[in-house]
């Protein structure tokens, strides 16, 4: 497993000092004009610029793995309405509309209501440093801030005929220059199995490096599902659907041979694009990194799974 | 407009330098400053190799469309060197995707290239390409025959099909850009169609090659009489200097 390497890194170092260290770089890569620097930063939720989230325990769920640089956290985004290319989506997701915001919660469940965003702000917030692995071969370490997406389901109490959960993302065609084209089925769908969406390594994330979290990284909130590939992590969503069948999914409907409803990380697996036996960890030259099932969370998430024909439910 | 030996001379050493750029570019700033690459920047040069792959194809094959639009028959002789500046990037493409994404691990290159087909395509490419850079020289057109050797670089055409072809299978959902190079392919190749048919009905019409109708044959102005390999060099639509290249058909 890839936690097994103790490294020199503390979990106490991501906040405060690397945060004020990580603005020191933003201004000498801008200054240097690099294409990580020129687009001047980050797209932050609030106008008010960077912003600190307060009151944020530690978790013991995090990886001791160095997180990634911020730099390359906010500037390597697939978020397709913004565009395709990665570097797409900070240029162009700062005019995202996150405020007001709401997300509604709804479907089968008792107490269906609609959240916004401030009260979402004030579930306890927890950091929670994973690894992300994108089914493109590549991978991050990120130093997200949420809250479990169970305890938000819990808030509404889903009936015994909530199987699947199913997330939606904002679709603001004014804001998305991405949706102009007809390359997923807008809005952005992702899904879950109910006994995945409860488990606690599932979050919803709403900052990231100690940090309001970035339009371009999914503002003003989204799931973190650190076993799956990243685009099961839908993010800037305004609807969870609780339901009693698997939702259709928006990589799901655009290739099903490739992108299937679970979407494990599994190295066993063989993609028809990618090979995902090895990854890059960016920014990384090299591929040098294999490839660990379920991501690594295998001891949480297995038991999940217990009996299932992996290569079928892929 | 008829450029001296000399400004050719110039112009290819321009072309040269121009076309070595984007390699210098990307090779530098992986060893230096790597973020000038972006988060991924083995990704950013394999990319963008394959891109200066396709555009060296794409240009090679503009030659003959622009030397008939313009009646400039010296730009046939930038084309071997923009031939083989495709053949380079192909080769350094390859070389970086079996470095960064597979080690140089043989067999998972192999195994790659069998299962995935925009690698089997862009390989396949990529493999024809060969004896078309190992034919390049003067020696070896004089060897084939220029009739052979032009056969031979038609090979060319399919060439250019299984690039674009590898470049739209990579892409997951947004075709946007193999498109591009799919359109501008597809005028460079319909061009020589039109071209092609056009010269079989002025045969027909005339019963053999003609003359141009100005009296002057089209050999005359190919640049490089005391080069004789430079016309066969020119490929494989030099043949179609020999007939009613410009002719009003």
């Amino acid at each position: 497993m890839l936690i097994k390497r103790p490294t020199d890194y503390l979990p106490s170092e991501i906040t405060s000092e690397t945060v004020y260290r990580r603005r020191r770089e933003f201004v000498k890569a801008a200054a240097a004009g690099t294409i990580l620097g020129a687009t001047g930063g980050t797209a932050r939720a609030d106008d008010s610029g960077l912003r600190q989230l307060a009151n944020v325990a530690a978790s013991p769920l995090s990886t001791f793995e160095k997180p990634t640089a911020d730099k390359y956290v906010t500037h390597y985004n697939n978020y397709y309405e913004f565009g395709t290319d990665k570097s797409d989506p900070v240029q162009h997701a700062g005019r995202l509309k996150t405020r007001p915001w709401t997300v509604a919660v709804e479907g089968e469940c008792r107490k269906p209501r609609t959240f916004a965003i401030e009260e979402l702000l004030k579930f306890p917030l927890q950091e929670r440093v994973y690894r992300l692995r994108c089914v493109e071969a590549w991978s991050m370490v990120v130093p997200w801030i949420g809250f479990e997406l169970g305890a938000l389901l819990r808030q509404v109490e889903p009936t015994g005929n909530a199987k699947f959960v199913e997330f939606t993302t904002a679709y603001q065609p004014d804001a998305m220059i991405g949706v102009r084209l007809p390359v997923l089925d807008w809005p952005y769908v992702e899904g879950l199995r109910m006994d995945e969406a409860m488990h606690p390594l599932a979050i919803l994330a709403v900052g990231l490096y100690g940090e309001v979290l970035p339009n371009q990284n999914g503002a003003p909130i989204r799931v973190v599902v650190p076993w799956k590939y990243g685009f099961k992590s839908a993010k800037s969503i305004v609807r969870i659907r609780l339901a009693g069948k698997q939702p259709s999914t928006a990589w799901e409907k655009a290739s099903p041979r490739e992108y299937g409803f679970y979407s494990n990380v599994n190295p066993n697996v063989d993609h028809p694009r990618w090979s995902q036996q090895r990854e890059r960890r960016i920014p990384e030259f090299f591929a040098r990194r294999d490839t660990v099932i379920f991501n690594g969370y295998g001891d949480q998430v297995a038991q999940l799974y217990a009996g299932m024909d992996l290569k079928k439910y892929f | 407009m008829q450029p001296t030996q000399g400004q050719i001379g110039a112009l290819k050493a321009l072309v040269f330098v121009a076309a070595v750029v984007p390699f210098g570019h990307l090779a530098l700033s992986a060893i230096w400053f790597p973020d000038a690459l972006g988060a991924n920047p083995a990704e950013f040069i394999t990319r963008s190799l394959g891109d200066w792959c396709l555009r060296f194809l794409l240009a090679t094959l503009a030659v003959t469309p622009l030397r008939r639009a313009t009646g400039w028959n010296w730009l046939l002789r930038l084309r071997r060197m923009l031939g083989l500046f495709a053949f380079f990037y192909a080769v350094v493409h390859f070389t970086s995707y079996v470095a960064f994404d597979h080690l140089f691990v043989v067999v998972e290159i192999l195994k790659d290239i069998v299962k995935r087909p925009f690698i089997t395509v862009g390989f396949s490419a990529l493999l024809l390409l060969i004896p078309l850079a190992a034919t390049s020289t003067n020696a070896m057109v004089r060897r084939l025959g220029a009739h052979r050797w032009r056969a031979l670089h038609r090979l060319v055409y399919p060439i250019a099909m299984l690039g674009v072809l590898h470049f739209w299978w990579m892409v997951k959902r947004d075709v946007t850009e193999p498109a591009i190079y799919g359109v501008v392919l597809a005028l460079l190749l319909a061009h020589r169609l039109v071209h092609a048919w056009r010269e079989a009905r002025s045969g027909r019409a005339t019963g053999a090659h003609a003359v141009r109708p100005d009296g002057a044959g089209p050999e005359a102005q190919v640049p490089a009489p005391t080069q004789p390999a430079a016309r066969a060099a020119s490929g494989a639509d030099s043949a179609a200097l020999r007939s009613t290249d410009r002719s009003p058909a």
